[in-house]
């Protein structure tokens, strides 16, 4: 079946196979950013925004995804125009094997864009459902802290600038 | 090391990249999601493989019949053992000739764990593939079954590995017909004599579970053939050169026609140094298409590898002032179903321990059993883990009684630099050891400042309280070793580009250590350039020199090596062509940012480069090297935690965690750090929640993150990290291993802490609400 969705600001017609999980159909399209560790929700390596909400995309029919706007890492930032969430990520040694870490960089994409400057408390609540074994989520976590803070100047810079 | 070589590395404060926490090479693409694992590059008609995997913890195939399986439309290929070739060989990626046996089919005709290699199918989709496995018939004669590796032994034990071919490849003890995998002895001084003039013998036996290592990417591999016909693997793998020879052994395809290619790793911990390619190698070969084979996170949990579980006992003899007169440890693993890893875990048990305590007295008993359970293999710690809560423990007990401080009785017997141990030289791996001295050890600083950092001294002596929730402390002192000295090598090449850029190749493989960051960092040192000049490509057979890969804690510190001496003959070649271009003997030239500098004029590296290429006495600056060690310095660290004992339920929380780690120069001190932390973390886990649950027919229960808990963001305590910088004389600047040891801490440590708290001696891990809870019922 073929089914509309809006990926990462692009309208896109995928084809899908009934029963086809989310997760399946982007990494079929090619957004390989999005990774497959558990395929049951519970390793938080799939994630995805669905209408700007983390969602494990391996416990999504993509077909249940008609009409909604899905956002994978790839619309975040690249390696040579990463999101400041990536850099924080990166300085901060956030990233060892890094097949956690896109889904990691969504969750706190949108947690940022609810809570500007969460506590440490919140960022770990925020990051529950993600697995990571390389790290042991210190640096993570300061990493994330650190991304709040740069947001917060470069939109007090920006307002600066405005005025 | 001679002279020269140590003026070639300076003095640690003038390092210009070494020890610096340079941005990991690849941080921003994997963050970004765009650097490729092995499943993120595209192939056209590519096949699905999956497994059948055995239901029956030990039976004969008395049929198999695949036909059905195969006339369903879309599968390309079904194998059964009727299919393929029957090699004996071991699954360890470890040197040839392995210590591990060879008592591992491709596929056989008798399956020895739920959970074992049945056949194999290949399919246009997964779904056909799952839908042909269950079309295969097999007739099973169940065969009565050993889970216990206490019982593996006995008499009148079922025999796992009956067939007559299994075999050891080294001269060391192998008894098939009584389950034992490998087994081990070691004798120094009078233990007899030893325990008989002790004032205080100490004595535990503690037990350890299975666990798996659960990286987040489960094992992956996909072959193709290429424009050649050339078999390449592109795996998940943390030994790609051992993956290459061990595939041509079970296939039979030569070699030279194998390619193996490792991109990024989603970890791999010790469970990716195991080499299970070669079915999907084989499937690829008669099909002629590419195939891919990933595995699920309930097969990656039962049918990959696993943490041996071990009894081990320790006891020791003390003189009243706390001298220590008589060490002995009985070690027992459980290797499952086959042998990986069983002879070397085992001895790691003793020569990752004993030599920590000084002691005139020594004796090492330890074997390794089958049983039919899920396969152990290498796991980060690989026997120092189980040894280490063993041992420690004792030490706690031992200074209890003493009335000494624990931190107190540590200080007064652990090894210091400029000492040995007969231990390095009894306990190799398969082989006998070598000899060593300790040529760097900052334990008492470990000590010191990790019990500064937790409050010892005050939180030692409070009171234990009375409440419901009870605080204490504990601590423990590691070692590991960097490298299996005589047997691990390492290799990389180096050459120079026009712009002053080097390609540097190795074999080395980075599994998101950030090994590659790293070597780049010692080749940037050595050469006088900074880091973004250094351009990394690893771990492809075709391409890279050899290495035997990520595993012993071997990468910075004998890797590094040979990216270092590989540097140093570059450097020695920039020197000459540098000094031909400014008119003066090479050696009053001096290297540094990138430039030549002498006699008041310069050159630039590029110019340097340009010249050799292109214009003058025309080479390509370049060379490979190599580099094996005689010896495998020690880390050291000190760990400490504070836990909370909840007397009513038996849970334990872990307040806070100090590690102080002694791992030499830290090349990358962020990197390092991060290696302490996830190992911390993954021994916490290991000791506190994570099990493998077996039912009574040996079925794994809980092969799901949802039922085997990991540690997640919420789990984190207040961990803290704390390195210690020495200089290891062998090492490259430095540098000794730091990714292993930490993971050996949390079951002494927390154990430790919850006797401080609870009163109660954990000595089964892991130490579970429930455990607990009986524990401190039974004390009442």
């Amino acid at each position: 079946m073929r089914i509309a969705l809006t990926i990462n600001s692009e309208l896109r017609e995928l084809e899908v196979a009934p029963g086809e999980t989310l997760l399946d159909a982007l990494r079929g399209a090619g957004y390989t950013g999005v990774k497959r560790g558990c395929e049951a929700g519970t390793c938080g390596s799939c994630v995805v925004l669905l209408d700007g909400t983390p969602s494990f995309s391996c416990l999504l029919f993509a077909a249940a995804c008609e009409g909604r706007k899905v956002t994978t890492i790839e619309a975040l930032g690249a390696p040579n125009r990463p999101h400041v969430i990536m850099s924080a990520f990166a300085e901060e040694a956030g990233v060892q094997c890094g097949y956690c870490v896109p889904g990691m960089v969504l969750t706190t994409h949108a947690l940022l864009e609810q809570n500007a400057s969460p506590s440490e408390e919140e960022v770990r609540g925020a990051l529950d459902g993600h697995l990571c074994r390389c790290t042991g989520y210190v640096k993570q976590v300061r990493a994330i802290l650190k991304a709040a803070e740069r947001l917060a100047e470069e939109r007090a810079a920006g307002k600066e600038s405005s005025r | 090391m001679n002279e020269s070589r140590k003026r070639d590395e300076g003095s640690p404060d003038a390092y210009q990249v070494v020890g610096k926490s340079e941005r990991k090479l690849d941080a921003l693409a994997l963050a970004a999601g765009r650097a490729a694992f092995t499943d993120d590059q595209a192939f056209p008609h590519l096949l699905h493989a999956k497994l059948l995997w055995s239901p029956h913890a030990h039976a004969r195939i008395r049929r198999i019949d695949a036909q059905k399986a195969r006339e369903l439309p879309g599968v390309a290929c079904v194998l059964t053992h009727e299919d393929v070739p029957r090699v004996l060989h071991t699954t360890a990626g470890q040197g040839f000739p392995e210590p591990s046996p060879y008592d591992t089919p491709m596929l056989d005709h008798k399956v020895r764990y739920v959970g074992d290699r049945v056949a194999a199918v290949c399919a246009e989709s997964r779904a056909v593939a799952e839908r042909a496995l269950k079309l295969i018939e097999v007739e099973y004669e169940p065969l009565p079954a050993v889970f216990d590796l206490r019982e593996a032994d006995a008499p009148g034990a079922p025999v796992i590995h009956d067939e007559p071919d299994c075999r050891a490849v080294i001269p060391v003890p192998y008894e098939p017909a009584r389950n034992i995998a490998a087994k081990v002895d070691m004798r120094v001084g009078d233990l007899d004599a030893g325990f008989a003039q002790s004032e205080l013998v100490v004595d535990h036996e503690v037990e350890t579970h299975y666990g798996q290592h659960t990286p987040i990417e489960p094992h992956i591999t996909i072959c193709y053939l290429d424009d050649y016909g050339r078999l390449v693997i592109r795996t998940s793998t943390q030994v790609p050169f051992h993956v290459r020879r061990i595939v041509a052994q079970s296939t039979g395809h030569p070699l030279n026609q194998i390619r193996v290619i490792k991109p990024r790793i989603g970890g791999g911990f010790g469970a990716k140094q195991e080499v299970l390619e070669d079915i999907v190698a084989m499937l690829c070969l008669r099909t002629g298409r590419p195939v891919k084979l990933e595995y699920t996170r309930a097969e990656e949990f039962v049918s990959t590898r696993t943490r041996h579980p071990a009894v081990i006992r320790v006891k020791a003899g003390f003189a009243k002032d706390g001298t220590m007169q008589a060490l002995h440890m009985r070690a027992r693993t459980n290797t499952g179903a086959y042998g990986s890893h069983a002879l070397t875990v085992v001895c790691n048990c003793g020569a990752k321990t004993l030599p920590l305590y000084r002691c005139p007295n020594i004796g090492f008993d330890a074997d390794s059993v089958y049983t039919n359970l899920p396969v152990a293999g290498a796991y980060r710690g690989y026997g120092g883990t189980q040894a280490a809560f063993a041992l420690e423990v004792v030490m706690d007990d031992a200074a209890a009684k003493l009335g000494l401080d624990p931190i107190e009785l540590r200080r007064k017997l652990h090894i210091q630099a400029g000492e040995g141990s007969p231990v390095f030289r009894a306990l190799g791996e398969g082989k006998e050891g070598v000899e060593q001295k300790i040529g760097s050890c900052k334990l008492p600083d470990c000590l010191n400042r990790g019990a500064a950092a937790i409050g010892w001294t005050e939180k030692r002596a409070a009171p234990r309280a009375s409440g419901r929730y009870r605080r204490g402390v504990g601590m423990a002192a590691l070692m590991q070793g960097s490298s299996i000295p005589e047997i691990d090598m390492g290799a990389a090449s180096l050459k120079m580009n026009e712009d002053g850029s080097f390609n540097l190749l190795c074999g080395a493989t980075d599994l998101g250590t950030g090994s590659d960051t790293v070597l780049a960092q010692i080749a940037a040192e050595a050469l006088g350039t900074s880091l973004d000049k250094i351009l990394v490509y690893s771990s492809d057979t075709d391409l890279t020199p050899f290495d035997v890969g990520a595993y012993a804690s071997s990468t910075t510190y004998l890797s590094g090596q040979a990216v270092r001496d590989t540097a140093f003959r570059v450097r020695d070649q920039i020197l000459e062509v540098a000094a031909r271009a400014l008119g003066v003997p090479p050696a009053e030239v001096t290297l540094a940012g990138g430039v030549a500098r002498a006699a008041g004029k310069q050159v630039s590296y590029s110019q340097i480069a340009l010249r050799a290429l292109y214009e003058q006495d025309q080479f390509q600056i370049g060379a490979i090297g190599s580099a094996i060690s005689h010896v495998s310095p020690p880390p050291f660290a000190a760990h400490f935690a504070e836990v909370e004992v909840d007397m009513r339920t038996g849970r334990t929380t872990v307040l806070s965690y100090v590690a102080a780690v002694d791992c030499g120069t830290a090349i990358n001190p962020k990197l390092a750090e991060g290696q302490i932390e996830g190992a911390v973390m993954n021994g916490i886990g290991y000791a506190l929640t994570e099990e493998m649950c077996f039912n009574a027919e040996g079925r794994c229960l809980n092969a799901s993150f949802r039922h085997y808990r990991i540690p997640g963001p919420r789990d984190l305590p207040d961990l803290r990290t704390i390195l210690v910088p020495t200089h290891e004389p062998t090492g490259p600047y430095g540098a000794k291993s730091v990714s292993e040891i930490c993971i050996n801490g949390p079951l002494p440590v927390l154990s430790n802490a919850i006797f401080h708290a609870a009163g109660v001696r954990m000595i089964r891990s892991p130490f579970t609400a429930e455990r607990v809870w009986r524990a401190l019922k039974a004390a009442e």
